[in-house]
């Protein structure tokens, strides 16, 4: 049944506009295992944020269904952990205390406060920001906060870790940074991740599978590429190595070639 | 005299950088120690300078029009009646004599409840209208006809209601800070980030830790703004509403000395109810920096 951990099944995805009825997504259908690493690669607009949504509950599909472990998505729900562009944390929250919402909403019913504190503690940890954790979000940096994002996604152990471009926003050390923290994570704690991401080197080196979507209106799933590289994975190894630069050339072709914008 | 070289310093320092520039960028010139050594007044000096000196120039005036004639009494007969007024501010001789301090007491006090009635009014009718479109589009037009109506023009209606001055000079209050605060909050609660929104649904948080966590700390900055700006008309409004009402308070003991001719006691109280008013705007920026995350 791992096979199908995270299923989306014919969903599409249709928006009344003043100018009538708007295609985004045309029957898409994707599973994904249990622990895998599954990007979602486009041009904007193309509506991979969109299907992310979907996935995460905050957009209700016209057509089709989510299931997560056997289960319909009907709507937003804390089994999957969602980290959003711009960190949205809080800001009259300290980093403590973002997480701590989220701990205590799932959590709360069940344990004592101890625990919720040490939950959060340890995800802080997990990040490497156990230090910082009474800092407000305006007193540390971009790549901090989008930790603290992350930490605070992990931190109520979701089925699914949905990250829409949780680089996007951070200049290319700090991506770099994280990305390499990213993966430390998700093999740390086994997460199965579905990622929204523009990026053909970030797609490349964390994906287990990259799914590459058409242009819209009505995108839909243009290929599948596996990314058989071994783990753990070092990107200056893997730059110089053949695989992987036929792999991000195939990337290339696809966005590039097949999938050019007349007027991006 | 002392403050004039320092002045003088604060000008000299540009001249000096302008002329030195060209030679920096020379090598040779590298080694040499500079022609002069920066001095530089305090930041503070010409800060504190230019409000002292607009004041000065303010009194300079006074005094001048006091002089050229009429009966404006000049700064000094004013600032020593002042010392007077001041040296006894608490004392009661009967109920239309009594010291300037029980007069200011009393007017704040009548803002304080008006006041008060309005943000308890004011603030969960913003929260509503603000959330929910339907019922901002039904107040919307109550709102835009009654915001610019002058304060004042409700008092006959406060009379009329109450039969008495003093609840009518409160319930002018309340109306003109009412509609501040219930507008600033209502923009509060419409410019939440969806984002922050967002984190709310997909924890799905229960409707009264999403008021207590994400709602309620997201429009307080506005909140602050919306009650500075009613606490500002409130104090407009008293100096207005108790000349027309009477009893104790400092807009009738304005009215009260111009009957008695006294002029300098109406200009200490036109002073006094302008450093009052500065003294709550600031209570009330102290109170907005408090809250703003930026």
């Amino acid at each position: 049944m791992s096979e199908r951990y995270l299923q989306i099944d014919k969903v599409r995805m249709v928006f009344q506009t003043k100018k009538g009825p708007f295609c985004a997504l045309e029957e898409i259908s994707l599973d994904i295992r249990a622990g895998e690493f599954v990007s979602l690669i486009g041009h904007s607009g193309c509506g991979k944020s969109t299907l992310l949504n979907i996935v995460s509950g905050l957009v209700e599909p016209s057509e089709g269904h989510v299931f997560l472990a056997n289960r319909e998505v009907t709507g937003p729900g804390p089994d999957r952990g969602v980290v959003f562009q711009n960190h949205s944390l809080l800001p009259w929250l300290t980093c403590f205390e973002n997480i701590h919402l989220a701990v205590e909403r799932v959590f709360g019913a069940t344990e004592r406060n101890s625990a919720l504190k040490e939950r959060v503690q340890r995800a802080l940890e997990l990040v490497q920001l156990g230090h910082a954790e009474h800092k407000y979000p305006h007193e540390i940096s971009g790549g901090m906060k989008q930790r603290v994002g992350i930490a605070r996604a992990l931190s109520i152990e979701p089925k699914v870790l949905l990250l829409d471009e949780p680089f996007g926003a951070l200049d290319a050390l700090t991506r770099a940074r994280l990305q390499d923290e990213l993966m430390r994570i998700v093999a740390a704690t086994g997460s199965t991740v579905l990622m929204v991401t523009h990026d053909v080197d970030e797609a490349v080196l964390l994906s287990d599978r990259v799914v590459m979507m058409t242009n819209g209106p009505a995108a839909t799933i243009g290929g599948i590429l596996d990314i058989d590289l071994p783990r753990p994975r070092d990107r200056i190894v893997l730059g110089g190595q053949r695989q992987y630069m036929a792999l991000r050339a195939e990337l290339l072709e696809f966005l590039y070639r097949k999938q050019m914008r007349e007027a991006a | 005299m002392g403050a004039l070289p320092a002045t003088v310093h604060t000008l000299k320092p540009p001249r000096v950088e302008v002329s030195l520039a060209p030679a920096m960028n020379q090598p040779s010139a590298a080694p040499e120690k500079p022609l002069y050594v920066r001095t530089k007044a305090p930041d503070w000096l010409p800060r504190a300078l230019a409000p002292a000196l607009g004041l000065a120039l303010f009194v300079a005036l006074w005094a001048i029009l006091a002089k050229a004639g009429g009966r404006l009494p000049d700064p000094a007969s004013t600032w020593h009646s002042a010392l007077e007024v001041f040296g006894n501010p608490f004392y009661r001789k009967g109920p239309n004599d009594q010291g300037i301090g029980w007069n200011v007491l009393t007017s704040l006090g009548r803002v304080g409840i008006g006041f008060g009635l309005a943000a308890l009014v004011g603030i969960p009718l913003g929260f509503m209208i603000g959330r929910f479109r339907f019922l901002s589009d039904m107040a919307a037009p109550v709102i835009s006809i009654l915001k610019p109506v002058s304060p004042l023009a409700w008092l006959p209606i406060g009379l009329m209601v109450f039969k008495a001055a003093n609840p009518a000079a409160i319930y002018v209050i309340f109306v003109c800070s009412l509609w501040p605060m219930i507008v600033n909050t209502a923009v509060g609660v419409r410019q939440i980030p969806q984002d922050y929104l967002n984190v709310a649904r997909v924890l799905n948080l229960p409707e009264w830790t999403v008021f207590r966590k994400i709602l309620f700390p997201a429009v307080l900055p506005y909140m602050i703004t919306g009650v500075r700006l009613s606490i500002g008309v409130a104090w407009l409004v008293i100096v207005a509403a108790e000349m027309l009402t009477g009893g104790v308070g400092i807009g009738f003991w304005v009215w009260d000395e111009w009957n008695n001719l006294n002029v300098q006691h109406i200009i200490i109280a036109i002073f006094t109810v302008g450093i009052v008013g500065l003294l709550l705007e600031q209570a009330m920026i102290l109170l907005a920096r408090r809250f703003s995350y930026d």
